[in-house]
This record gives structure tokens, C-alpha cells and sequence, in this order.
């Protein structure tokens, strides 16, 4: 399944938070969006996801969702998002439950997401109990039982701290190498972007528009860290996002 | 670079306090010295039996009153009000706080109502419930229900208005109905508050039922206390506000192991 953006603008009242918005993610790619803080990237996956409605242009899903996926646009929120009151298997059961699913069908759709994401012996465990990185795992397993066609991610891993962000970054690459996975990845780190993205697109300031799209064709499973080639793009793109950065710095002091 | 000549002394230590730790025996020990000065003020004759009885002789009357089968009596007449009371006033008022936490027409329709009905001292509407109701059970019941409403729908869409807004995205965002989202996210999340509001509730139905055996009543702790009162049987006074005492204890300590039971996820 392909997703279209097509012209995509949107307001909040008076102030405008995205302008002419035009991107393609094609299936088994990952699109990254980078920008400033407060440029509308969050609102623009809050777009796609359909949890508002744009005010003008259109979001399209070209071609059908494979037949087994119970919620095609999948998110994993940056705060998790796991009910406190529920455990592990519980936090995953709860997708489940509205698909009129058999018990034993949840079950076993529960069973492989958590051995997948090595968290079955902590399947009994409620949210508070576990650490940052083993909380966005159980979000990724509960992302991951829907059998999504598109994962939408808003800033997974800026509630974590750096090492713990580290570690999962290669679960991330392990994860697109496995499944194949459509996604679009909101961020405002470039090492993220270009250690998990295909194609990634920097944004401006509020209004955002799009500043700029960067191709990373190798396979996300090859890149490395130290690669020469991967810190000029980075460091084309933080050029590219600098002069936005430093006016929006200055635009919250100004308020 | 340490010069040995410079004078060294260890860093003084200026943190702590102000974590309350638990400590136990205090609250006992405390009780006890207060009753055995009691006793002993009475034995003494420091105060007058007149004005305070001994807390022996209110034992006595409790004893008396255990012996005599009326203590079961009173206590089934006034906990049998108290629990219809406060679980229908519960039950309406959990529900009418949920809608107004889930309709925005409600909550302006309802809110305003209810804030200026919460702060009715409810005893004030005893004789206009024994007008419309009675002077049996059903007026009792009715204080009570009305009494603990609006505490209970106003902790409730407190609690609803507070559960967290990211949670109920996640569940549309993985196409939750609107019922599941209701029992399985919100609801939840506002059991802290409602648990809490169950706690203010049943302190206020305790008043409410005392208040309203005192004025109006044959049978209850209430009535026991007020024919105690017009006989200057002081020693059955003590014993009748111990036990509303213990009373209060008692359903203190049931929601105290309702909320560890409902909520020992919380961190």
C-alpha cells in the first residue's frame, strides 16, 4: 500500500501549521520527517492517521491493505501510550479485542508479537514495572498484532535516554529488515533519520512546508554509524534545518 | 596540588526530613494515654461523672447494650439505610458523572445545577423528604442518596475530565468503538477518582444518617444517642459516638482495601 499526500494544508484557528504538504511514501519504505520543534510534523501524522481532518488537500491510500491487517494506520506515540492498569499481554490484548477475534486467535497473535519483540516473560508485568525501552517494545508488539500496512511513528524513541535509544534503533533496523514495514518516521534527530529513513524530508518552520527531500538508498540494515557518507547527508541536512531551527529558538524568547 | 597545611573537616550533612516515614504504636499509644487520663481524671474525681462519664462506664453501656440485643438492632436499622442510601447514591451519581464527563450538552445542562446544589447542607431538606417521603425509611434513604450524589458526580467527571487525552487517542487510533474506549480506558482511568469520591461519600452519608435518626427515628445509632441525650444517660452518649467512630473506621479501612485491590497497578 502506497500513501499519498497531496497538498496539504492545515489550521488551528488562526495560525497555520502546515503549507502545500506533498509527499509520497511507497510500500516497504520509510519516510522520515525532520524539522524544528513546533513545525507540525506531530499534526501532519496526526493528519495521515486520520485523528483530524485536514483543511484542505487530500491524504490517499493507493491500493488495498493486505487482508490480514485488522488496522492499516498504525501508530506508536513518543509517551507509549500503554494503560497503566493493563499488563503487558494486556496492553496488546486490548487491540485485539474489538476484531471479533476468537480467545484463542488473541492469544496466539499476543504469543508471537511478544516473543518477537523479546518481552513473552514479561507478559504478566504492569507498564510501571518496566523501563523505558522495554515500554516502547510493548508499544511496537501492540503496533506490530494489528498487522499494520503503515506505521506511523511520532518521535518513538525522544522519551528514552540515549543508550536506551541506541539499542533500540537496532531493533528498529532489525524490525524494517524482517517485515518489510511502510512507515513514516516523525523526528528532530537527524542520526535517527538517516539510520532509519529512505527518504527524508526536512521541514520548515511553522507553517510547514517541505524544505527539502534527501534519498538514502542503501539498506537500512547496512548502514553504519561512522559512515562518511551518512554524516555529509546528516550534516547537509542540519544546514538545511539550522537557519529554521535558530529562528524558531528565537520566535519562543520573542513571545 | 592539596596542601596538608590547609585545614580539612568532613562536609556537613544538611539533607533529610521532610519524608514522612511510618512510624507504628504512636497512634495507639497516643489513644491510650488520652483514655487512661481519662479514667484516671474520672477515678479521681477531677472530672465530674456529671459532666464526662469514665470510659469504663461507657464500656459498661456498650456492654449492656450488646447484651441486651439491642446494639444489633440499632446497628442493622442504621446500616441497612446507610447502604441502600449510599449505593444508590453512588450508582446514580457515578453515572450522571460519567455523562456529564462524555456530553458536552449534559455538562452545561447539569454542572452549574449541581455545583449549586452540592453546598446545600442536606439535614436542612430532612423535614421537606419526611413531607414528600415520610417519616419511615424512605426519607432517611432519600437524605442519604441526595447527600451523596453530588460529591460522587462531581469527583467522577473530575476523574473522567482527567484521564489522560493520549490514551483515548491511542484507542481510536487502533479503531476502538466508543463503548470500549468508555469501559476500557476511561472508566479506568477515573477509578482513582471515583474511589476517592466513594471516600467522601460514605463520610458524609455517616453524618447524614446520624443527623437524620437524631431528628426523626425509633431505631439506629442516631435515635440510641438522642433518647441517651434527653435521659443525661451520658455514659450511653460515649458509647453510642464510639461506635459511630468505629463505624467510620471501619468503612474507612473497606475503601482503603478496595483502592489497593482496584489499583495496585498505579505506580
Amino acid at each position: 500500500m502506497q500513501l499519498r499526500i497531496e497538498g496539504l494544508s492545515h489550521r488551528y484557528g488562526d495560525v497555520a501549521v502546515l503549507d502545500n504538504v506533498c509527499l509520497v511514501v511507497d510500500a516497504g519504505r520509510i519516510a522520515c520527517i525532520v524539522g524544528p520543534s513546533g513545525c507540525g510534523k506531530s499534526t501532519l501524522l496526526r493528519l495521515v492517521g486520520g485523528l483530524e481532518e485536514p483543511g484542505s488537500g487530500r491524504i490517499l491510500q493507493v491500493g488495498e491493505p493486505p487482508k490480514r491487517s485488522l488496522n492499516p494506520l498504525t501508530y506508536i506515540f513518543q509517551d507509549f501510550a500503554l494503560l497503566p492498569w493493563r499488563t503487558v499481554a494486556g496492553n496488546v490484548s486490548l487491540v485485539l479485542e474489538d476484531h471479533g477475534l476468537t480467545r484463542r486467535d488473541r492469544e496466539a497473535i499476543i504469543g508471537d508479537v511478544l516473543e518477537r519483540t523479546r518481552l513473552a516473560e514479561f507478559r504478566d508485568a504492569f507498564p510501571r514495572q518496566l523501563s523505558g525501552g522495554m515500554k516502547q517494545r510493548v508499544a511496537i508488539a501492540r503496533a506490530l498484532a494489528v498487522r499494520p500496512a503503515v506505521l506511523l511513528m511520532d518521535e518513538p524513541l525522544s522519551a528514552l535516554d540515549s543508550q536506551t535509544r541506541e539499542l533500540m534503533m537496532d531493533d528498529l533496523v532489525d524490525l524494517w529488515k524482517r517485515e518489510n514495514l511502510t512507515g513514516i518516521y516523525v523526528t528532530h534527530n537527524l542520526h535517527e533519520a538517516v539510520r532509519l529513513g529512505h527518504r527524508i524530508v526536512v521541514m520548515s518552520r511553522r507553517p510547514g512546508r517541505i524544505l527539502e527531500t534527501v534519498e538514502i538508498d542503501s539498506p537500512v540494515w547496512d548502514r553504519d554509524a561512522s559512515d562518511p557518507a551518512l554524516e555529509t547527508t546528516r550534516r547537509h541536512l542540519w544546514t538545511a534545518m539550522r537557519d529554521e531551527a535558530r529562528a524558531v529558538d528565537l520566535e519562543l524568547t520573542g513571545d | 596540588m592539596t596542601d596538608t597545611r590547609e585545614p580539612a573537616r568532613p562536609v556537613r550533612f544538611r539533607g533529610g526530613g521532610f519524608a514522612p516515614r511510618p512510624v507504628r504504636l504512636a497512634g495507639p499509644a497516643v489513644f491510650l494515654v488520652l483514655v487512661a487520663a481519662w479514667e484516671a481524671g474520672a477515678r479521681t474525681g477531677v472530672i465530674s461523672p456529671l459532666v464526662l462519664p469514665a470510659p469504663s462506664e461507657a464500656i459498661g453501656a456498650l456492654v449492656e447494650l450488646w447484651v441486651s440485643g439491642e446494639l444489633w438492632e440499632h446497628l442493622a436499622a442504621s446500616l441497612s439505610r446507610l447502604l441502600l442510601g449510599w449505593v444508590s447514591g453512588t450508582v446514580l451519581g457515578g453515572l450522571i458523572g460519567l455523562a456529564i464527563g462524555l456530553f458536552s450538552l449534559v455538562r452545561a445542562g447539569l454542572a452549574p445545577l449541581v455545583a449549586a446544589l452540592f453546598p446545600i447542607p442536606k439535614i436542612a431538606l430532612l423535614p421537606l423528604f419526611i413531607i414528600w417521603f415520610g417519616i419511615g425509611e424512605e426519607s432517611k434513604v432519600a437524605l442519604i442518596l441526595f447527600g451523596t450524589l453530588f460529591p460522587t458526580v462531581i469527583f467522577t467527571y473530575g476523574g473522567v475530565d482527567n484521564v489522560d487525552r493520549t490514551l483515548i487517542r491511542m484507542g481510536q487510533s487502533f479503531g476502538l468503538g466508543w463503548f470500549s474506549i468508555v469501559r476500557k480506558i476511561i472508566l479506568p482511568g477515573a477509578l482513582p477518582a471515583i474511589l476517592s469520591g466513594m471516600r467522601v461519600s460514605s463520610a458524609i452519608a455517616i453524618i447524614l444518617i446520624v443527623a437524620a435518626e437524631l431528628i426523626a427515628a425509633e431505631r439506629g445509632i442516631g435515635a440510641y444517642i438522642q433518647i441517651a441525650g434527653s435521659l443525661f444517660a451520658t455514659d450511653q452518649l460515649i458509647a453510642g459516638v464510639a461506635l459511630l467512630s468505629v463505624f467510620g473506621l471501619t468503612v474507612n479501612w473497606l475503601i482503603a482495601r478496595a483502592e489497593r485491590l482496584l489499583l495496585r497497578w498505579r505506580p
